[in-house]
């Protein structure tokens, strides 16, 4: 069975969402194209669930519009907008069977009981849930409740998935297989999926593009792999990447008013450098070393192959910042300046 | 640790384990255990109608009793003011803290009216019902007009039990009201969204959110209710003493009331409070077990 939604392109227009006075979501304007996999990333409080709620009709904009396909549906309901949600924390009602669950959706649409039973079992037999149709969500493990979620979600073919970090409750193994069931479940589905992440690690691996937040604004949007390679500003660069960007102050690495950054695996140990520092902490990781060090006041890591010889600790050595590699950042704006 | 190690621990522990649980044995000994037994023994005894020379003559007297017209009339008085009081008392909770859950403005006002009840003593709430439904000069009963008037609800045989119950269920309001307002506020919001976002209006939200995600919370309320109104007492001394021609005379009242039948026949009445004990447990036993089958208590 295939759940083909409809075209569903989802343009946010200087959206704004005011709490109490403060803006949790400030201005933000957003066009993401129909089937994409959208991450709006960012740290806990910078607007990113709000602007998902918004989207799901959760909560009303103070300003600014939200259009899903050609439609404004600021004062439409959620049931008309197609929009499915998957929380948190699932929000699967604990008294239903697994089955009920997956129906209430189209229960409510008053779809007949036959109808939504087949329909039910095809969605549950997609996420592999099928034996455990007569379970309660309480008989399940996390991984299974999160999969009864995304089946109540799919089964009356949304247009567009909005996810409120489904995956932070599982453990760090089934987050990664999860992550990949995802992934192939947007590529099935050809649906629009929104997924709100504080994890950069999902935001790299799922998305087909990435909306970096911060203090409610958008700070950029891009591929994960344009986001990594040419942050937009100081935020993106120390957010995106572990472990994060080295930004150097003025003055310290190339003789221009600009702040730089270097990722730790583009920074080298050179004996001939004239930046000298010692080095403070090495941690052995396995598969890779972690070389911290001081230059000046900031702290700075290098990343070596773990077939590299690593300094020890308090060995004096010299830092290279090859140019190719060099980020440079307004110190003023802290926005990208060679872009 | 092998089992007869375990086992001389357990020995070895006992008199401290004992020593710590002594004042509550001896509390609940003296005001529960002993009164209960006093209350089994004292039943079984014939007396005469003065409640004097009282004998034991074997066990009989409670089946006397169970069989007796007084008894089954007194038990049918409760059960009709159980099954007037309880669901509609639930109902009216379940309404009015549905209504003030909402995040608004002045809820606070109207939460605080809505439970005040619960700090009204059954006295004050009979004494206020009997002067509002009072014939000459209750405003209740001058607004009814008919048989409220002439002669007054708490007069007539029919409305009787229908007044006390009215009185009943306003006082025991307050405290279902708080209780299934706690119910309220233990379900996430996230099940309210999500259903939400599925398109369901406030009555699929409200049967299929809401209900059953208050059914322990309404489990408790339903066998305590039950439990209040099988052992009403205030109500009916107050407003009706029993009448009229018995048609409020429940159990509690059979037991103690000043106008009872069996007024100064301990051994009578310690039967009577001695059945009253043993329907009470098997209906509350029936509740438990048959609603708690739907009734789901969290993941």
């Amino acid at each position: 069975m295939s759940y083909c939604a409809a075209v569903a392109a989802v343009r946010l227009s200087s959206l704004t969402k005011v709490f109490d006075g403060v803006a949790a979501v400030d201005d933000v304007s957003l066009d993401i194209a129909d089937h994409d996999f959208m991450i709006l990333l960012g740290p806990s409080g910078c607007g990113k669930s709000t602007l998902l709620r918004m989207i799901a009709g959760l909560e009303d904009p103070t300003s600014g519009d939200v259009a899903i396909g050609d439609v404004r549906v600021n004062d439409i309901e959620p049931k008309q907008r197609d929009v499915a949600m998957v929380f948190q924390s699932y929000a699967l009602y604990p008294h239903k069977t697994v089955q009920a669950n997956i129906e209430f959706p189209l229960k409510v649409r008053g779809v007949s009981k036959t109808e939504r039973a087949e329909q039910a079992r095809q969605a549950a037999a997609t996420l592999g849930l099928t034996e455990y149709l007569d379970r309660k969500p309480g008989q399940l493990s996390g991984g299974q409740r999160q999969r009864v979620a995304l089946a109540r979600a799919i089964v009356r073919r949304p247009a567009v998935f909005c996810m409120d970090e489904p995956l932070s409750n599982l453990d760090a193994k089934l987050r990664g297989e999860t992550r990949a069931e995802l992934v192939a479940l947007h590529a099935r589905l050809a649906s629009t999926f929104v997924y709100v992440t504080h994890d950069q690690v999902e935001a790299m691996t799922m998305g087909t593009h990435v909306a970096v937040m911060s203090r409610g604004r958008l700070e950029q949007v891009g591929t994960p792999q344009e986001v990594y390679a040419r942050p937009a500003s100081v935020f993106v660069a120390q957010f995106i990447g572990t472990p994060p960007m080295n930004v150097l102050p003025v003055g310290v690495v190339i003789d221009r008013p600009v702040l730089v950054g270097i990722r730790p695996e583009h920074l080298e140990l050179d004996p001939t450098s004239q930046v000298r520092t010692t080095v403070t902490l090495v941690e052995h990781l396995g598969h890779e070393t972690l070389v911290h060090a001081r230059v000046g006041e900031t702290p700075v890591v290098v990343r070596l192959d773990a077939i590299e010889d690593a300094p020890s600790v308090g060995d004096d050595v010299g830092l290279s910042f090859p140019e190719r590699h060099l980020h440079l950042f307004d110190p003023a704006t802290s926005r990208r300046v060679d872009a | 640790m092998t089992r007869d190690a375990a086992s001389r621990r357990r020995w070895r522990d006992a008199p401290l384990a004992l020593a710590m649980l002594a004042p509550s044995l001896v509390v609940l000994g003296a005001f529960v255990l002993y009164p209960l037994a006093r209350a089994f023994w004292l039943g079984h005894q014939r007396c005469d109608p003065t409640g004097a020379n009282c004998q034991s003559n074997g066990w009989d007297q409670y089946i006397d009793v169970f069989r007796s017209k007084e008894f089954q009339q007194a038990f049918g008085v409760t059960f009709r003011f159980a099954l007037l009081t309880v669901p509609v008392g639930l109902a009216l909770g379940i309404g009015l803290a549905v209504l003030a859950d909402k995040q608004l403005r002045g809820m606070g006002f109207f939460r605080t009216v809505f439970s005040s009840t619960v700090a009204t003593s059954v006295a004050v709430a009979s004494l206020m019902w009997f002067f509002l439904l009072n014939p000459s000069v209750g405003v209740l009963a001058d607004w009814i007009g008919g048989v409220a008037k002439n002669p007054g609800l708490l007069q007539d045989e029919g409305t009787a039990l229908w007044a006390v119950a009215v009185s009943s269920i306003w006082a025991n309001l307050g405290f279902t009201f708080i209780v299934v307002t706690a119910g309220l506020q233990s379900i996430p919001a996230d099940l309210y969204e999500s259903a939400y976002v599925d398109g369901a209006g406030g009555w699929m939200r409200f049967s299929n959110v809401t209900l059953p995600m208050l059914g322990p919370t309404l489990l408790f309320a339903g066998v305590v209710l039950t439990s209040r109104a099988f052992q009403s007492y205030g109500e009916f001394d107050l407003l009706t003493g029993g009448g009229p021609n018995g048609s409020t005379t429940s159990l509690t009242y059979l037991i103690y009331g000043n106008n009872s039948i069996i007024k100064n026949n301990s051994g009578l009445q310690a039967a009577v409070a001695v059945l009253l004990f043993a329907v009470l447990l098997v209906l509350s036993l029936l509740q438990i077990r048959g609603v708690e089958r739907r009734v789901h208590y969290g993941n």
